[in-house]
């Protein structure tokens, strides 16, 4: 996904610059001024108005009414972010999550993988397949699937119960726990995707060589496999943990008035609350914490993309 | 790497398969469900899909959400093969990394701050939002995925093929619309099917950029949903589920059976040469 | 021959042609010029810049300085939908989507040919690569000989004034390879047309062309007809690259108009050539000598042959057509000179063999004088 494959300086005529110019404007447009907007907003204040916030810019008041604008902006805010314990909270406990469910969809994806990359050539196509088909359908869909076997009197009780399992309903929706389900089975995927394609160009003739120069099995497992397919756990990983930390719906369906997220945050106050430079401010923060991993993983697939040539 | 299949690898096959289909599967029963209590089994019937027939809010936002992505779908293709080619073709040039940065970065991005960033877009533009509002939105973080898709196409496509065309005296624009377009097609089409079903199940961000009569069909789901599972929904989500399964595993088949059909007549090609 | 008459016309000719890829130099100041209905051979190692050279041509490059004129044309500008020429590509660049004559008719179709004459030059081009059966074929179900028969006749489609052919033959097994050659001069032969080929192997350079140019470094180090490059090298670097040969380190002794003598810097044996050189007495030069042109016989050396050295057997390879004989002449084991014999015979009655005393010789004017 990374960055690759540079081509030279070519020769650009009129259309080149054409060809570049239109996606390029309308990312400009449509993605990179919002950005700044919702910089500008963040700084603002809130108003019982349309739009809900002061200042607004209006370009056709001339230039003074623009520095007066300007200098109305403050970080406000911000402050207010790190006075309120909601916010913070909720910041810690969305990475907290997301890190928790990252490890899990690994624990769950990696013999899923392995597996896969394991199965006889002519059936992988066909699993590959049952992987990549849960992406294609709605993503609220299979959420809401969850919201029917979990709840107390759903499918799942219902068979522990009948099994004599258990006595009483497990209270697993509106739970943190239904929240890790949810994660899990969503982005479970996007982890089994890359791992698996790393663990397929595996060399099986590696394994050998480690069993023919005297190691056992489990250990040529730790010593082999692990580290060659550690590219495709590293960009799983972060393509589990890096939309899971901003993530909506699932903590909204699945979890409980206690699950704090902050996505969730982020929504209750834009249509809950209305206040507009509040959840601004929230989704720069959110961005800043976001960058880190995004950037590490651009790297990531960067070099990965360089290594193959 | 092939080995005879072991207990444990058939388990884990097994097992993770049935966690990721299982849910879907309880949902396609329950929406034959004749009870409406959605969790006890009242005996096979499909009135909940007859119901729906009579739901002028759900079709509505059935077509307000086909028309969306319809069109974003399109738009975006174009715009996302334009950038996938930028990427694969233009070289270095001024802006380039931030260039690149704005295809990759909508992939991770959550979702609400896309949604949010944009509505306040619209907001300061003040565009009245609706219809068109959302299709934008959708346009512009869908033809991010169709680049990506398009651009794996465009790596492996030899460039000399285009050079040979323009040697035999064809213009640049031309070859691209003779040469690169119709080899680069599949990616292409993919592309376009993956911007139709992102924008047919995207539920923040159309939440964050519709107004007044824009209803989608996840943000009438997601309202339903809200208040309870009811066997309608699970019908919808059946319909939905369906109509998504059958078009990517048709177009997978067709895929297959044209790849089958090359492996065939290359092998009958080979050793022509003796 | 054009090439020897200084005032022929040119019909290819680079002038002063430089190409930079950023701090990288592919082509430096280099001048050549091409002839009508000549078979021309770009030949050299890979990064030397003969394909990039060759890319200029058909516009696929611009030149960082320097002009290139085909058929009096300055081609400067000139984008290459609209040059004369035409190229067949290494990777052959088939339209995967379009059937064999759909392929051979693109390039006149581009022209707005009218239908009528297409259809009749295909038929012509499928004929001449024998390719009727395959016109509805797509390129993948043919076999590597037939894509190639299909690129060579897409790009003679439109009687381009020049064909360019880039490492042609270098997807094809050696046996087709060699085949194909010959079906190429036929074909150039036959068209009167000008083929410039490029490609790095030297025997596919010395059997189809006319003249090869020998590239090293973006330069032109040699440019001749094949038997001149192989018999008289212009330098080292073209002696070692053409072909298998020995290279001796000598001093000049003693020169005259029509003799230079030399001693060999290791080991001291005398050698003498009829070859005047500019190097002057007590300078070092390399004496060039192909392993088939020096003898081998058992026995020690005798008296009154010029150039004779004594060696020891020290490694045969039989390669079945030729045997070579590595002799060991100096004390050092890497101090040797090969001698390849043909075997005419089956049988040999007592054939040469290891740590065998031989004698080595061969005739003035067998091995030529090269300065650095």
């Amino acid at each position: 996904m990374a960055e690759e494959h540079v081509a030279p300086p070519v020769r650009r005529g009129l259309g080149g610059w054409l060809l570049i110019a239109m996606p390029y404007i309308w990312l400009l447009i449509f993605f990179l001024a919002p950005f700044l907007i919702v910089f500008k907003i963040s700084l603002s204040q809130v108003a019982i108005a349309i739009p809900p916030y002061v200042p607004t810019f209006d370009l056709s008041e001339g230039w003074q009414a623009f520095a007066d604008g300007l200098s109305e902006l403050s970080l406000e805010n911000y402050v207010w972010l790190t006075e309120d314990a909601l916010y913070w909270r909720s910041y810690l406990s969305s990475v907290t999550i997301a890190a928790v469910s990252t490890f899990l969809t690994l624990l769950i994806g990696y013999p899923i993988a392995y597996a896969m990359a394991r199965a006889p050539q002519a059936l992988r196509p066909t699993l590959l397949m049952l992987v990549i088909l849960p992406f294609w359908t709605s993503f609220l869909i299979r959420v809401y699937a969850w919201i029917g076997i979990l709840k107390n009197e759903g499918l799942l009780n219902q068979l522990l119960l009948s099994l004599g399992l258990i006595d009483e309903p497990l209270v697993i929706l509106n739970t943190n726990i239904a929240v890790y389900i949810g994660i899990v089975y969503s982005y479970l995927p996007f982890l089994v995707l890359p791992l698996y394609a790393s663990l397929e160009r595996l060399d099986g003739s590696l394994l050998e060589a480690a069993e023919d120069l005297g190691c056992p099995p489990w250990k040529a497992f730790w010593k082999i496999t692990v580290p060659l397919s550690l590219p495709g756990i590293i960009a799983g990983c972060f393509l589990v943990f890096i939309p899971a930390v901003g993530e909506f719906v699932i903590p909204d369906l699945l979890g409980g008035s206690n699950t704090l997220m902050i996505g969730k945050t982020l929504w209750v106050e834009f249509f809950n609350n209305r206040d507009w430079p509040v959840s601004s401010a929230v989704a720069v923060i959110l961005l800043l914490i976001l960058v880190i991993p995004i950037v590490l993983f651009q790297n990531q697939q960067q070099k990965m993309s360089e290594k193959e040539g | 790497m092939t080995r005879g299949p072991t207990w444990f690898n058939v388990t884990s096959l097994v097992v993770g398969f049935s966690f990721l289909y299982l849910p879907i599967v309880l949902l396609v029963i329950y929406s034959f469900n004749d009870s409406r209590l959605v969790t006890v089994w009242g005996g096979f019937s499909t009135r909940w899909y007859a119901s729906l027939l009579e739901n002028d809010q759900l079709l509505d936002a059935a077509w307000v959400t086909l028309r969306v992505a319809f069109t974003s779908a399109c738009i975006a293709t174009v715009l996302g093969t334009l950038a996938a080619l930028v990427l694969v073709r233009s070289g270095r040039f001024v802006g380039r990394s931030l260039f690149s940065g704005m295809i990759f970065a909508p992939l991770v991005m959550p979702e609400v701050i896309l949604g949010l960033s944009l509505l306040l877009l619209f907001v300061s533009m003040d565009q009245a939002r609706g219809f068109w509002t959302v299709m934008l939105a959708h346009t512009t973080f869908a033809m991010c995925y169709v680049a990506v898709v398009v651009q794996s196409r465009l790596v492996g496509f030899d460039k000399s093929m285009e050079e040979a065309a323009e040697d035999l005296g064809c213009p640049p624009v031309k070859t691209f619309f003779l040469i690169t377009l119709p080899i680069i097609l599949p990616g292409v089409i993919a592309g376009w099917m993956l911007a139709f079903t992102l924008s047919l199940d995207d539920l923040v961000i159309a939440s964050f950029t519709t107004g007044p009569g824009a209803t989608t069909l996840p943000m009438k789901i997601y309202s339903q949903v809200r208040l309870g599972v009811t066997p309608e929904i699970n019908a919808v989500c059946t319909l939905l589920v369906g109509v998504v399964t059958i078009g990517v595993i048709a177009a997978s088949i067709v895929t297959k059976r044209q790849q089958v059909q090359r492996e065939r007549d290359e092998r009958a090609a080979f050793g022509a040469d003796g | 021959m054009p090439w020897e008459n200084p005032d022929h016309p040119p019909f290819i000719e680079f002038r002063n042609v430089t190409k930079k890829f950023g701090d990288f130099t592919a082509v430096k100041n280099l001048s050549l010029k091409i002839y009508e209905k000549e078979f021309f051979a770009l030949l050299g190692g890979s990064g030397c810049g003969k394909t990039t050279l060759m890319r200029m041509l058909a516009g696929f490059e611009t030149p960082t300085s320097g002009q290139i004129f085909l058929d009096g044309q300055d081609l400067a500008g000139i984008p290459p939908y609209r040059r004369p020429s035409n190229m067949m590509f290494q990777s052959y660049a088939l339209f995967p989507h379009m059937s064999v004559e759909k392929n051979i008719a693109f390039g006149l179709k581009q022209d707005k040919m009218p239908t009528s004459e297409v259809e009749a030059r295909v038929a012509e081009m499928l004929q001449l690569t024998k390719l009727e059966q395959f016109a509805k074929r797509k390129p993948h179900q043919l076999s590597g000989g037939q894509r190639q028969r299909v690129a060579l006749a897409r790009s003679l489609a439109k009687r381009p004034k020049v064909l360019l052919l880039d490492e042609p033959l270098g997807a094809l097994d050696r046996k087709l390879r060699e085949e194909t050659q010959f079906e190429l001069m036929n074909l150039q032969e036959e068209l009167k047309m000008t083929f410039l080929i490029v490609t790095h192997d030297q025997e596919e350079a010395m059997t189809v062309a006319d003249r090869i140019a020998v590239m090293d470094k973006g330069e032109l180090v040699q440019v001749a007809t094949p038997a001149e490059i192989y018999e008289a090298p212009n330098c080292k670097f073209v002696a070692d690259f053409i072909g298998d040969v020995n290279l001796i380190e000598a001093k000049v002794t003693e020169k005259t108009d029509a003799l230079t003598r030399m001693t060999s810097v290791v080991d001291g044996f005398a050698l003498e050539c009829d070859q005047a050189t500019d190097a002057s007495v007590g300078e070092t030069v390399w004496y060039a000598i192909r392993p088939e042109k020096v003898r081998i016989a058992e026995g020690n050396v005798e008296p009154g042959v010029v150039n004779h050295i004594g060696g020891v057997v020290w490694d045969i390879a039989y390669l079945g057509d030729v045997s070579i004989i590595h002799a060991k002449v100096g004390e050092d084991d890497h101090d040797t000179l090969r001698s390849t014999f043909a075997n005419v015979s089956r049988i040999v009655e007592k054939p040469i063999t290891w740590d065998d005393n031989v004698v080595l010789t061969f005739d003035r004017d067998a091995g030529v004088i090269l300065r650095g």
